[in-house]
């Protein structure tokens, strides 16, 4: 590329026609404007002649009088061409190619700085012109440009002298009407000038290429055959855009080392030389005399960072535009001057919003006469019109919102509450996926949680079902930018409040499973070593409300593989796997009610894996007595669907467990005595072992002598009565064991009455245990007696429980045991500790109970009972 | 054989003021040596006068009045007669800025009527042979800044048939309001023009609004003078039917050379005048004239 042609180092004069030089510059006249030289100047037909070839397209006169005229011997020194000219003379040497690309080069990055996320405007370019075409004949006419310009004088240089004439050619060539071109024509003229543009460029003829461009501008004021407008701004800019680029080269290359100079330099980094050159086209351009053609060189100045100082040369450019009164032509230039905004300073918003306002503030223009007037006039009906705005519109609308997250933010989550209320999940989808498109980049996301979070709440607040919420498929992406741990789980949080407020059902739908697994997930995995326990609690709670409105109705075992899934999903939420071990004792309960209690080979394989599950899942909890009473109850629902096997595991491992259950525990954060627990856990296994059958191959009662054994090993607290305590609670049931007919059954299970059909044998284990259980009660009394203070008081109420519970399990004609109780009532009562209206109650329902059929011994005991036996 | 001259200062600018030195260097570059009967630089400074030609008649009797005016004048001799070598030389010369006695060096300012101008030329005597060179260049003089603080004087205006003057037809004028104001009529030169524009309403749609500087220059004396009037450029503000209600800018940067501080001395004056030209589809053209004062800060 030669960009500076070798400029000769000493001038070659031709005075005759510097002589012809030195007339006055063709200064345009408007009618009736006096021309401030006229009246002094002479008008030299010899010099006119002189200038010969070329007519009397220039007004050839030449001062008569006048010494160095000041204006044209300016032109020696700061005219911006004569700057080139002289720039080039000194540094064309030095200025390799490399600098010329690399200049551009750097250029390019400088582009980049907009970030490969904005759609730039190559890209809708093409579309523009395919899709504003027309077949009306256009028209290209050029007038005069006006502006400020120096006259030549006679000391003025060759260089100079060339240059007026390329001006008078252009003139010449530009004041020329080219009409009924087609759009084809249109489109090829155009192009020529592109061309004629790079020629003049290169050949220095600098103004003549800034008269194309000023030209080329002018044209963007014509509206006639409207519909085109929008394809010849395209087509008028991409001129500009060469222009831009050619001398944004030039003044990088004039820098004098553009090497060392930083990708984006400001105003300290030019030097002195190029920055009165930029000050130059800037005065040039500053002069024209026509809004829109000043108005385009201007903007483009600013790409070409002529004019050092852009916060003001924006907005001052944006408030110009107010003077074009066609406001498709305004729009446009808004568009152009929006790219120029992007291209230079993207970070300065306040212009681009601007612009955009101006927009609003004068879009009522649309409808005023003139442009009605202008319509009716080309047959363009007002919707087509209005068509041609949208890509300038559709522009300015890009470029104010990139990178705008918080306006935008601001705007959408207004916005989606209007699309919620009145539109459906599509156009919500729509909405989201907007929002992620904008809020991603930079993570932009990052500063706007709390609207993002309203945007979720709004969208909850009217898609109650949930089913179409996760249809929007762009929901999920939409909460995966809650990046910030905390907001993610509250985000996540509402939801399931929502959820589990509005769903009625249970259901089964993949959709909503799917996604609210993902979104307990990310409440479970939020949990961590800090996470306080009530903030576990409270997530446990939402996710169990969860697992509870999953039903996969009759097939159950879709239902229980969700539940494996779910146990490997939450396993770090205690509560959870409680609740789903829950919910898997519950599904083998539903199996066996639909098979009302006869299992098939399937069914009876099934209730078994729940079983299994339970089992496996239970010793993974940490809390004790949850494990003991899962053990306990799942025992029990394995015994109910007739799994003895599994049913005695249970047991057993929770009858193993037991030794390790510690003296206190942590009851809502306060550390208490675990043996109230124990106590009732103990009860309630005994309860349940009643009908438990003895294993074949153990001993008989194997499981209740296991567990006594356990009681009699363990660490009890220290004058603590729990054990007896046990062992009385044992003899009921050893009592119930030894009945015909036990008190309560399972179907389909045969208890122990069935296997040893009253069996003695088994009759004398039972009452050998009674004894055992007995003999260490009394021993324990025995020893509270040693005992004169609390002991004692221990010792009456002991022994009180223990005449209680033979007075109801005992068979008290029994001699030996009716003495027991005789002296277990004595003793109670020894040492007046005991509750008197107790004992009156008991008395009176011994007395009750000895008008019963085979209950008169009774009676004989009531009289040896005394009430009062202080001593 | 071709020599060639040329001045170069050391200011891109070319921009001086009165008592700093004007500095630079001459360069001669030929391919041979270059004979010479030696070479001088002179610089002057001068005010030139011009009568317009309707003011001729009146001023014929005090020519006196509109010759040059000289505020600088110095000569000196770079190189005495001799042999420059081949190739580039570069000879440096530095002048100081005064002006000649009790004058003042006004600022640089080409108008129709009056220019003020500042020129450097090197002349270059040669042999019988061969022809003498010679190569002028023009420097640019800012007076100095102007004392005491700028009061700004912002003027508002408006403009209705009414506030009219110089009309033929009242009566056949269309209905207007245009209210506006200028931030300043005392203007900082290097400053633009600013203010604001509003077409409130208009009965026919604006055509163009404009913003057209004007010089006023009085050349004369005692005895008499003459004031001419003249566009210096014309700036378009507002083109075709603008959005009414919506502030249109008023800026203008003031031309460099053709623009000085307003300027009053014995024998001429330098004023500026702005105005405003709104012109009616109808080709009806209202202006509004503001007398600008220039000042250099």
């Amino acid at each position: 590329i030669v960009l500076f042609p070798l400029v000769r180092h000493s001038r070659v004069r031709a005075y005759e026609s510097e002589l012809r030089a030195a007339r006055l510059e063709a200064v345009p006249l408007e009618p009736g404007d006096p021309h401030p030289l006229k009246s002094i100047t002479v008008t030299d037909s010899k010099s006119r002649r002189g200038g010969g070839r070329r007519g009397s397209t220039s007004s050839s006169s030449s001062s008569g009088s006048v010494a160095p005229d000041p204006l044209s011997s300016m032109l020696d020194g700061t005219d911006p061409l004569s700057m080139f000219a002289a720039a080039s003379a000194s540094e064309a040497p030095t200025l390799s190619h490399s600098t010329a690309v690399g200049s551009g080069r750097k250029r390019r990055e400088k582009e980049e700085e907009v970030g490969p996320d904005f759609e730039p405007w190559s890209a809708k370019r093409g579309e523009i012109l395919a899709r504003f075409t027309t077949t009306e004949k256009l028209s290209i006419v050029s007038e005069k440009i006006h502006w400020l310009a120096p006259s030549p004088n006679s000391t003025v240089s060759e260089k100079v002298r060339n240059r007026l004439e390329e001006l008078d050619d252009m003139e010449e060539g530009s004041q020329r009407e080219l009409l009924n071109l087609s759009q084809q024509d249109y489109v090829n003229r155009i192009e020529e000038l592109n061309q004629n543009l790079k020629e003049a460029w290169s050949s220095d003829q600098k103004v003549k290429a800034l008269k194309i461009v000023i030209q080329c501008s002018k044209l963007l004021s014509d509206t006639s055959v409207i519909q085109f407008y929008p394809s010849k701004f395209v087509l008028i800019t991409d001129i500009l855009d060469t222009f831009g680029r050619l001398v944004y080269e030039r003044i990088w290359s004039m820098c004098s080392d553009s090497r060392a100079m930083p990708e984006s330099f400001t105003a300290d980094d030019v030097n002195d030389t190029a920055k009165e050159t930029c000050l130059n086209w800037f005065f040039k351009i500053a002069s024209i005399r026509e809004l829109i053609p000043r108005l385009y060189p201007w903007q483009l100045g600013c790409t070409c960072h002529i004019f050092i100082g852009i916060q003001e040369t924006l907005p001052r450019l944006t408030a110009m535009i107010r003077g074009i009164g066609d406001p498709l032509v305004a729009v446009y230039a808004r568009a152009y001057l929006c790219r120029v905004g992007m291209e230079v300073a993207p970070h300065l918003k306040e212009s681009l919003k601007k612009n955009f306002f101006d927009l609003l503030a004068s879009f009522r223009q649309i409808h005023s006469d003139s442009v009605q007037n202008q319509l009716v006039l080309q047959r363009v009906e007002i919707p087509v019109y209005l068509t041609l705005y949208s890509p300038a519109i559709n522009w300015i609308l890009q470029c104010v919102s990139y990178r705008a997250p918080e306006d935008y933010i601001n705007c959408a989550e207004i916005w989606v509450e209007f699309t919620c209320r009145h539109f459906t999940k599509r156009e919500v989808n729509t909405v989201l996926a907007d929002i992620i498109k904008h809020m991603t980049p930079d993570r932009a996301f990052e500063d706007a949680y709390p609207q993002l979070q309203s945007v979720i709440r709004k969208i909850l607040n009217y898609f109650h079902d949930f089913s179409v919420l996760f249809s929007m498929e762009r929901f999920l992406p939409f909460l995966d930018m809650f990046q910030k741990d905390s907001v993610r789980v509250d985000v996540c949080r509402s939801i399931m409040e929502v959820f589990i407020k509005h769903q009625q059902e249970p259901t089964r739908d993949p959709v909503i499973l799917n996604a609210l697994l993902h979104v307990c997930k990310t409440m479970h995995d939020s949990v961590n070593a800090l996470t306080l326990e009530d903030e576990k609690r409270s997530l446990s709670l939402l996710i169990n409300g969860f697992i509870r409105m999953v039903s996969f109705g009759r097939d159950f075992e879709q239902q229980l593989s969700f539940c494996v899934e779910a146990r490997a999903t939450f396993c770090n939420l205690e509560p959870v796997l409680v609740q789903l071990i829950h919910t898997v004792n519950q599904l083998a309960m539903e199996t066996r009610r639909v098979m009302r209690g006869n299992h098939s080979r399937k069914t009876a394989a099934f209730v078994r894996a729940c079983a299994a599950y339970s089992f496996i899942t239970i010793p993974s909890l940490t809390s004790i007595f949850s494990r003991l009473n899962l053990y306990l109850l799942s025992g029990q629902v394995a015994l109910a669907n007739q799994c003895l096997s599994q049913a005695d595991a249970f047991f057993k491992a929770a009858v193993s467990l037991l030794p390790e259950v510690p003296r206190s525990i942590t009851v809502e954060g306060k550390l208490r005595s675990s043996e109230a627990f124990l106590l009732d856990f103990i009860s309630n296994f005994l309860s349940t072992l009643l009908v438990v059958p003895d294993h074949p191959e153990q001993g008989v009662l194997y499981l209740v002598r296991g567990l006594l054994n356990m009681v009699q090993d363990y660490t009890w607290e220290e004058n603590s009565d729990a054990k007896v305590r046990v062992y009385i609670s044992a003899l009921p049931l050893l009592a119930a064991m030894s009945q015909d007919t036990y008190l309560y059954a399972i179907p389909k299970v045969d208890s122990n009455e069935t296997l040893y059909g009253g069996d003695p044998k088994f009759l004398a284990e039972v009452n050998k245990l009674c004894e055992t259980l007995i003999g260490q009660v009394l021993d324990h009394l025995k020893a509270l007696g040693r005992d004169e203070g609390a002991g004692v008081r221990k010792q009456g109420t002991l022994a009180f429980s223990l005449f209680g519970c033979l007075l109801a399990h005992g068979d008290l004609r029994n001699n030996k045991l009716s003495q027991l109780a005789v002296n277990l009532w004595n003793l109670s009562h020894k040492h007046g500790y005991c509750d008197t209206r107790n004992s009156v109650r008991t008395l009176e329902y011994i007395k009750h109970q000895s008008q019963q059929p085979d209950m008169a011994h009774l009676s004989e005991m009531a009289l040896r009972l005394s009430l009062q036996s202080r001593a | 054989m071709s020599v060639g001259l040329d001045i170069r200062l050391k200011r891109a600018n070319k921009v001086y003021h009165e008592g700093e030195v004007l500095a630079g260097v001459v360069v001669i570059s030929s391919k041979e040596a270059v004979q010479h009967q030696g070479i001088s630089l002179t610089m002057e400074g001068l005010v030139n006068l011009q009568l317009s030609s309707k003011s001729v008649g009146v001023f014929e009797a005090f020519y006196n009045s509109v010759k040059p005016i000289q505020l600088i004048t110095s000569n000196i001799e770079v190189v005495k007669p001799g042999k420059v070598p081949g190739g580039k030389t570069e000879i440096p010369f530095e002048f100081p800025l005064h002006a000649k006695g009790n004058k003042v060096l006004y600022e640089t300012y080409h108008g129709v009527f009056v220019n003020i101008q500042y020129t450097l030329r090197c002349d270059m005597k040669r042999s019988l042979l061969a022809k003498d060179l010679s190569k002028t260049c023009e420097f640019m003089v800012h007076c100095q800044p102007q004392k005491g603080r700028l009061q700004p004087s912002p003027v508002d205006f408006s403009i209705t048939p009414e506030t009219l003057q110089n009309i033929r037809e009242r009566v056949s004028l269309p209905k207007f309001l245009i209210r506006g104001h200028l931030d300043a009529t005392s203007c900082v030169i290097t400053q633009p023009l600013t203010g604001e524009l509003v077409v409130e309403n208009s009965e026919v749609p604006i055509k163009s609004i404009e913003l057209q500087l004007v010089r006023v220059e009085t050349c004369g004396c005692a005895e008499g003078y003459a004031r001419d009037a003249t566009e210096i450029q014309n700036i378009q503000i507002a083109e075709g039917d603008v959005c009414h209600g919506l502030p249109i800018p008023i800026y203008m940067i003031f031309p460099r050379l053709f623009t000085c501080p307003t300027l009053e001395t014995t024998n001429f004056k330098i004023e500026f005048e702005v105005n405003v030209v709104i012109v009616l589809q109808d080709d009806h053209l209202i202006t509004e004239n503001f007398p600008l004062k220039l000042c250099r800060v």
